[in-house]
């Protein structure tokens, strides 16, 4: 047990924010790879919460709209209402939005640099390749069967291929769930 | 500099204020099922024209390598670049604010209508698709920038490293992103 006055029964929202801010400066690669050290710590280390409302956050906040990093909203909010909400948030986005507003003035100053335009160039395929593992591991989370995989490939394929919006993608799979799931 | 990456037909929009940033990302944050990633970059590049494909590939890029949320990384440089401070807070506020308020709603609702088997059967058909369109995104940004085929395979050893064999994302971009830049400077040097 580490940090000071953390127990079993859950921390408080100071707490919550440097548990979160520490985190995400350790989060390269994004949000979803905190999440295994994320549950490592709220459920094994600090005891804060169950394995299965720990899955539960995780599961809705990627079924929800929007960055899946808001998951630390709803955990917060879980752990300490309102306060933990707002605190557990602002832990996580705080710190990296001043590091992103630092990086994005030098490469803006930077721009014209041979060896900046390098690193760009040489970063895009890392980017790409870890989108693509993100949807992998989504698929593997979200599958109950082959009828699921099969609307991962349909709509992957849609997306790929056609111009229209991502979105009809969704609504049939949602409808093909309803039917088959 | 390197014509192995050639953004393809684009010619841009007018650049967004403050307001233009926080409406694209709002829209894109609220559509976005499954992560904001494969919205946003629909939004910016393919409907609102601000940025070539090339140009958000590289923004990604560097969101990926800071810690944090790569697409708020994204968020706060395309924000700032275009419109300074108040750009970046208004691109993050469209990004976080709206999907939160849902998010909230969702999980209230939930709690309420978790158990009904109509409910749960389409869930879990758009988190299917949601995984899929995730897939799909990475498949057409690698199509539209015609990457080389060296360049689409470090991409590849990234997903393979990421999602199969579960290695820790520092590892997979200190390795593969110096691979990335050298296949790239080599290139450059050839053409």
């Amino acid at each position: 047990m580490t940090g000071a006055g953390l127990t079993g029964q859950g921390p408080d929202a100071l707490g919550l924010f440097i548990f979160f801010a520490r985190l995400s400066l350790l989060a390269v690669g994004g949000a979803n790879a905190a999440v295994p050290e994320m549950h490592r710590r709220m459920v094994d280390g600090f005891g804060w919460m169950t394995d299965a409302d720990f899955a539960n956050a995780y599961a809705l906040a990627n079924a929800a709209p929007g960055p899946n990093v808001l998951v630390v909203a709803l955990l917060g909010w879980r752990l300490y209402g309102g306060p933990g909400l707002v605190s557990a948030t602002l832990g996580m986005l705080g710190p990296a939005w001043i590091v992103a507003w630092i990086a994005g003035g030098w490469t803006q100053r930077l721009a014209g640099r041979a060896w900046l335009k390098a690193a760009r160039a040489g970063l895009v395929p890392v980017a790409i390749g870890l989108t693509l593992a993100t949807g992998l591991i989504m698929s593997g989370a979200a599958a109950i069967g082959w009828t699921s995989y099969a609307v991962t490939i349909g709509a992957a394929l849609f997306v790929w291929l056609s111009r229209f919006s991502p979105g009809w993608a969704l609504l049939g799979g949602g409808l093909v769930g309803i039917l088959l799931l | 500099m390197n014509d192995a990456i050639s953004p393809g037909i684009d010619t841009l929009g007018p650049p967004p204020g403050p307001w233009g940033l926080f409406t694209a990302y709002a829209k894109a944050a609220s559509l976005g099922f499954g992560g904001a990633n494969a919205w946003c970059r629909r939004v910016i590049v393919e409907e609102r024209r601000w940025m070539t494909e090339r140009e958000y590939a590289e923004v990604m890029g560097i969101g990926q390598v800071l810690p944090g949320p790569n697409v708020g990384n994204a968020a706060v440089m395309i924000g700032r670049r275009f419109a300074g401070l108040p750009g970046s807070v208004a691109a993050c506020l469209g990004l976080y604010g709206p999907p939160l308020v849902m998010l909230m709603g969702f999980a209230l609702a939930w709690d309420q209508l978790g158990s009904i088997p109509t409910v749960a059967g389409f869930m879990h058909g758009v988190a299917a698709a949601a995984a899929g369109m995730v897939i799909g995104n990475a498949a057409r940004q690698a199509t539209r920038l015609r990457l080389p085929w060296d360049l689409i395979g470090i991409g590849l050893c990234a997903a393979a490293a990421a999602a199969w064999f579960q290695m820790p994302l520092l590892l997979i971009v200190a390795v593969l992103g110096p691979a990335g830049i050298a296949a790239v400077v080599v290139r450059g040097r050839r053409a």
